[in-house]
This record gives structure tokens, C-alpha cells and sequence, in this order.
């Protein structure tokens, strides 16, 4: 059926490619966990320009706030490897603790948090400085990060402890700790900061957090006919800008769960590639793409229209995924 | 947040008394936390010369995931103001392991993980019978556990043989290699093995063209090489399906045999909760922190003991407490899942508190496959393919 839907995907996508062209060219990269490289793709075309060589067993993946560089975790080498976007070439090396997996920047650009999922800690650095600033200690395997926009509160998801810590960027105290369902993966702020999404990968659950009361407002549920219920779950979480939308990516369940993020309720599922884990949005929202880990691809999906448009071959195993203009 | 100081201290005393081992792992925190206790009773096994597996397990095998298992619950336990320590008893072979429960239940314990034969478990689940006790078995794979002898105290984490032997036959089918010749140890154990093997073959479509039993002299070693070819001639199979739970002689049936062919069961391709070659799911980060810790890879027993505590840690959690009823009802109840690192939540089963679980199949260095196989559907979970069924169950709690 996988299959199928590939070669649908392959004819439609003949036609759309003069689409895609006639949009702001951008740049993607994909980061895959086991070949060791970043494929760069060009939006004009879908076309992969470039693999480049990076550390050991690259995850998390983004871009500085002025797109000059890219921040790669190489969670085998212990380390955050920098390289600058024009050139592809590595610049520096940041100082990450043991196994960084996930990361998210400050909204000013500086500093970086990371989590390290081996010492359960999250390490604040100061990437201008090359600096850590800060250890917090949070639960048993620390992965998902989430910043809020005015970028005072920091939160972190522990996997194995199933909570999301909230952390004063301040004082680097844990203000609260909030109990979500098994293996929590992701934690998004809406871009108004006024909900926090925490994907739960074993739990099958999405919750929507007030940042506000720290509470849980809503826990969403996925159904997929034919698809054991056990095989949904969820990883990577996106909400559009304007708060409209919300996309879930449900891991071996293959799809990607479109939900009204102001009703929750869910609009479609996307069938994608193998093993969805991480979505990115191309920088002007109108595509998001996802990582499909066991098929060695990225799905190209169209957020207006709801379609899967393309699929793109990347390197083994691709992790994260983020788009620059 | 309030400071709280971690100091782990680990220490091992023996009881010249009993000749027991003690072990406890203590966390001293501020005085408002809810203490959570729990015992670990293990009976030695006296083991026979010669064992073809020569590699002997280490020392701390199964108590080494169970102090890694408390240090997950306790940094969870730092932000819910729960503590977890875990006191481990080892009994000797002629011990008294009802007396070594009671005496750590004496001590206020009340969650047991026991690595102990099925006669002295259900030994100690009888004696604890209406009491505030609940017993988790780490090893015991007896198949009458999950059956006729189960018991409403005791909650299973290691998997039945059945489960073992279906997650075999369920990759053996699928690859289509239907025909057995199954070899047969002459301990009590490979006749479970065995018999579990047979209900295998007759629930997914295989066949036992030929059946023997070992006959040859305890030590194989050197006479391997020209006793199986003619054992193993004259029969036409897929696969030698050998039960010898110890390994006594399995381990010398492969490259012996009188054709080319591939051994399966208690040794070559076997069924496993746990593998050191496992990376899948986030299995790499317990991996990971496991060898930090103890400097060796984390064991399929030290993960039957991880398990319990996680689920024990758990409960704690979820229901915000120490309070024994709370907790036994969270674990027995319809919304306990734990993330044990299989790709699928791992619950029980209702009918004979059996771990649903996927199983590993695996060969010394490396991780071959992962049962329940694609396509093998059940009504209610996957997992259920593995195993006793509910509609099967000769379980009764009453």
C-alpha cells in the first residue's frame, strides 16, 4: 500500500514541481542518524544539492537566527558541531554535555539549550562564547525542547520520567514539573505562547498544556482504521504561525495527523513515508516536511491543500529537518 | 525548587547467619518524602559441571538493573518527593526463601521481585496470601504460573516458554522453515521447553519431523564432532530446534550437524527480553547508562529486574503515592502502560497478570529480529499472539 502511494506521489509530483518553483527558493537540510550526514535539498526542483559529511550519529538539527549557521547534534561525538551555511564547511565545535539529541535556541539567538539524554541534564551554552552557563538537572532521559516566545521559560520532556520540566532561563530553577503520558518526545510553544504541545510516544497521547496554570488542557487521541492503536505514536509536533493548524508525526503508524488546533480535533492523516518522527515548515508555512526514518526519505506536504506533493530520498535513517531562506 | 541532596551509597553485607548476601541501594533525602522500599529475593541455583556456555554470568547479574531501575524512579522521585531503595536477598540453594521474605517484610517491604524456581514462589505467594504483599517474577518461565498454579499476588515480567517458543515458531513461519527436528535435553527444564516448542508448531503450522532426546555423556566438548553427524542423519528438516535450558550441549549441535543447517531454541537463534546488541526504540540510552555504571552490557536478567521497578516507579507516579492499594490498583488497572524500550507499551495481561511484550530473537553477537512478526494479528494486541490466550487460559484467581 506504502508503495502505492509512492507512485501516486511520484506522477502528481511531475506536476507540481513548476509549482513549487514559482515560491521563494529556500534551502532544506535533513540530518540522518546513520550515514553520518546532512543532505541539503533546493526547494526549486526538490532537488538534493549537496551530502555533507558530519560528526557521529546527527539528530537535531537547526539554524541560527540570522541562518549563518547550522547547528548539528552529534549526539556519538558529544558534541554541537557548527557549520556555516554558505559554504557547508564546519566552523566550530560547541561544548553540548554527553549524547545532545535535541536543542532549541533562545529567541534572541543566544544562548543554546540542549538536552543530554545520557546524564540527565539540560546544558545551557553560550554560543558566541563557546561557553556552558548553566547544568539543570531534570528526569531520566531528557529529549524534547520547547522555549516560550518571550523566551523566559524553558521546557524540557523526559522520557523515561514522563514529565515536562518548566525552567526559569533566569535562574535556571525548575518551576514546575508536569506528569504526561509515556516517553514524552517534543514540546512546542504556540507562536502567541499561550499553549505548550507535548507529544507522548508510547502513551499515543498529544497533550496541550496552559503555560499559564501549568495544566493540561487537553489530551489528544489518534485513530487510524487499520492501523493498530499501538503503533500510533506520536513525535514531532508543528502549529502554524497564525495558530491554526497543528501537525503530529505518528511515528511506524506512517502518517502525519493534521488537527484543528483551536477544536483539537483531528482534520485528516497524511500517509507519509516509514517511521515519521521529525516536521519541519519551509520558511514561508506553505509546505511542512517530514523525516521518514526507515523509508530514507522526506515527504513534502502541501499545508494548504492537505496533500502529500513529493517524497525526496535522503541519506539512512533522517532525523531532523529544517529549512532556511 | 528546594534543594535536595542525592547521596547514593551501595554497600553489600553478608549474614553470616543465613550465608545471605545483602544489598541495598539508600537515597537520603529531606524528611517529607514518601519512602518506597522494595526487596529482591534471589535463590541460588546449584549448577552442574560442564555447562557448554562457559561464560559464567557476572556476579551482579539481575540486581545491576534493579539498581539502575531505582535511580531512574529516584530522579524521577526527586520532583514528586518519592524515594525507592531496593534491599536484595540471596538465598542459598537449601535457604529458606518464605523466611527471607518475611523478614524483609517485616521491615515494612510490601514489592518483591523474585528471581526463584516456580515451587518457592508460589510457596511465598501463598504465605503472603491476603496480605498487603505483591510479587513480581523476574525469571520464572513455567508455563503452569500463567495457568493453573497463577496467583492474584504475583505479576509476571519475565515471559512464559510459551511466549518464547511463539516468538520463535512466529519467525520460523515466516520464513518458512515449517520442518523441526527437535533435541531434547534430559532436565526437567528442556522437557517444558519441549513441550512448550510442540504447542508452538501445532499453533503456527509446523512440524516436528523427528524428536530425540540427548543421550550422549555430560561433557561434549570433545566428542561433539563425531556424535551429532550421525545423531542429526537420515532426517529430513528445516531447522534443529534444540531444548537444553542451561546448556549443557547446545551450544555444540551447530556446524556438527550431518547437513548444513541452522540450530534454533535455547541456543543459536533464541528468544530473549533483552540483548546487549539491542539499539532500537531508546534502548540505546539504558544501553548506554548501564555500561557507564557497571562497566559491562546490560543482561537479559538485569532487564527482568529493571522492568518490575520501572513499573513499581511507575505507579508511584501516576497515582501520586506510596499507598499500597493505590498503587496494585494503577498496576492491575486499564490505563498502566510501561516504556520498557520494545517499540509497543508494555501492559498486563488481566487474566494471569502476564507482561505483554514484544521478544527479541537474537544469535550471540547480533539482534536478528523482533517478534510478534508482521502479519500475525489478534483481536485485542499484537502482543497477544505470544503466548496463552485469554479464551486458552487455565487461570482462575479465585
Amino acid at each position: 500500500m506504502n508503495l502505492m502511494n509512492y507512485v501516486r506521489i511520484g506522477v502528481l509530483s511531475a506536476g507540481l514541481v513548476a509549482a513549487s518553483a514559482s515560491a521563494e527558493a529556500y534551502k532544506i537540510y535533513v540530518s540522518n542518524e546513520k550515514d553520518n550526514t546532512i543532505t541539503v535539498i533546493e526547494s526549486e526542483g526538490w532537488k538534493v544539492e549537496q551530502t555533507v559529511n558530519v560528526g557521529q550519529r546527527p539528530r537535531g538539527i537547526l539554524l541560527s537566527k540570522d541562518g549563518k549557521y547550522l547547528l548539528v547534534c552529534a549526539s556519538d561525538d558529544d558534541a554541537v558541531q557548527v557549520f556555516e551555511t554558505a559554504t557547508m564547511k564546519l566552523v566550530k565545535t560547541l561544548p553540548s554535555g554527553p549524547d545532545p539529541e535535541l536543542f532549541i535556541l533562545h529567541p534572541s539567538g543566544n544562548p543554546l539549550y540542549i538536552a543530554n539524554e545520557d546524564d540527565n541534564l539540560v546544558t545551557v551554552v553560550d554560543i558566541e562564547n563557546n561557553k556552558v552557563l548553566a547544568e539543570v538537572p531534570v528526569g531520566v532521559e531528557p529529549e524534547g525542547m520547547g522555549i516560550s516566545p518571550d523566551g523566559k521559560v524553558l521546557v524540557n520532556t523526559s522520557e523515561t520520567t514522563n514529565m515536562a520540566h518548566f525552567i526559569d532561563t533566569t535562574t535556571y530553577e525548575l518551576t514546575s514539573n508536569v506528569l504526561v503520558d509515556s516517553r514524552p518526545r517534543f514540546a512546542q510553544f504556540t507562536a502567541d505562547g499561550s499553549q505548550l504541545w507535548v507529544s507522548s510516544e508510547i502513551g499515543g497521547t498529544v497533550a496541550v498544556i496552559d503555560p499559564e496554570s501549568r495544566k493540561i488542557i487537553k489530551k489528544i487521541t489518534f485513530e487510524v482504521p487499520g492501523v493498530t492503536p499501538e503503533a500510533l505514536q506520536p513525535v514531532g509536533v508543528r502549529v502554524t504561525k497564525d495558530g491554526s493548524k497543528a501537525f503530529v508525526a505518528l511515528g511506524p503508524a506512517n502518517r502525519v495527523a493534521v488537527v484543528n488546533a483551536k477544536t483539537f480535533e483531528i482534520e485528516k492523516y497524511l500517509l507519509v513515508g516509514q517511521r515519521v518522527w521529525q516536521l519541519g515548515f519551509s520558511p514561508d508555512e506553505k509546505y511542512i516536511f517530514s523525516t521518514n526514518g526507515v523509508s530514507n526519505d522526506i515527504s513534502v506536504i502541501d499545508v494548504a491543500k492537505l496533500k502529500v506533493i513529493k517524497s525526496i530520498r535522503t541519506g539512512r535513517f533522517p532525523w531532523g529537518v529544517v529549512a532556511r531562506p | 525548587m528546594e534543594h535536595i541532596k542525592l547521596i547514593l551509597t551501595i554497600f553489600y553485607r553478608c549474614c553470616f547467619a543465613f550465608g545471605i548476601l545483602v544489598y541495598s541501594a539508600e537515597l537520603s533525602f529531606a524528611s517529607d518524602v514518601t519512602k518506597i522500599p522494595m526487596g529482591y529475593i534471589s535463590q541460588q541455583v546449584e549448577t552442574p559441571p560442564n555447562l557448554s556456555n562457559l561464560i559464567l554470568p557476572p556476579e551482579n547479574e539481575g540486581v545491576a538493573g534493579g539498581e539502575i531501575s531505582v535511580r531512574d524512579n529516584n530522579t524521577t522521585g526527586r520532583f514528586l518527593k518519592q524515594e525507592f531503595s531496593l534491599e536484595a536477598v540471596s538465598v542459598p540453594p537449601d535457604g529458606d526463601p518464605v523466611a527471607a521474605m518475611e523478614e524483609l517484610a517485616a521491615k515494612g517491604i510490601q514489592f518483591f521481585i523474585l528471581d526463584v524456581g516456580a515451587d518457592a514462589l508460589l510457596k511465598m505467594a501463598d504465605a503472603a496470601k491476603d496480605r498487603k504483599l505483591l510479587f513480581f517474577n523476574a525469571t520464572a518461565t513455567d508455563n503452569r504460573l500463567r495457568s493453573q498454579d497463577c496467583r492474584a499476588n504475583v505479576m509476571h515480567i519475565v515471559p512464559s516458554r510459551s511466549m518464547y517458543t511463539d516468538a520463535l515458531a512466529q519467525f520460523l513461519a515466516r520464513k518458512r522453515w515449517r520442518n523441526w527436528f527437535m533435541v531434547v535435553g534430559k532436565r526437567p527444564g528442556d522437557g517444558l521447553f519441549a513441550e512448550a516448542v510442540r504447542r508452538s508448531a501445532k499453533k503456527f503450522g509446523a512440524k516436528i519431523v523427528e524428536e530425540k532426546e540427548w543421550a550422549f555423556g555430560p561433557d561434549a566438548r570433545r566428542t561433539a564432532q563425531a556424535e551429532v553427524p550421525g545423531f542429526t542423519q537420515g532426517v529430513d528438516y528445516d531447522v534443529l530446534v534444540v531444548a537444553d535450558e542451561i546448556g549443557v550441549f547446545g551450544e555444540y549441535l551447530a556446524y556438527r550437524t550431518w547437513e548444513p543447517k541452522l540450530v534454533v531454541g535455547t541456543q543459536g537463534l533464541s528468544p530473549a527480553t533483552w540483548h546487549r546488541t539491542h539499539e532500537q526504540w531508546g534502548s540505546a540510552q539504558l544501553q548506554s547508562r548501564f555500561e557507564k555504571r557497571f562497566k559491562r552490557r546490560m543482561r537479559a536478567k538485569d532487564y527482568q529486574v529493571w522492568a518490575p521497578i520501572r513499573s513499581i516507579g511507575e505507579a508511584a507516579a501516576r497515582t501520586n503515592s506510596g499507598d499500597f492499594d493505590k498503587m496494585v490498583a494503577y498496576l492491575k488497572g486499564d490505563d498502566f502502560e510501561l516504556a520498557g524500550f520494545k517499540g509497543l507499551p508494555l501492559t498486563f495481561r488481566n487474566w494471569n497478570w502476564q507482561l505483554r511484550q514484544p521478544i527479541l530473537l537474537i544469535q550471540p553477537a547480533a539482534l536478528v529480529s523482533v517478534s510478534p512478526q508482521e502479519g500475525f494479528l489478534h483481536q485485542v494486541s499484537v502482543l497477544d499472539t505470544l503466548g496463552e490466550d485469554q479464551r486458552e487460559t487455565g487461570c482462575s484467581f479465585n
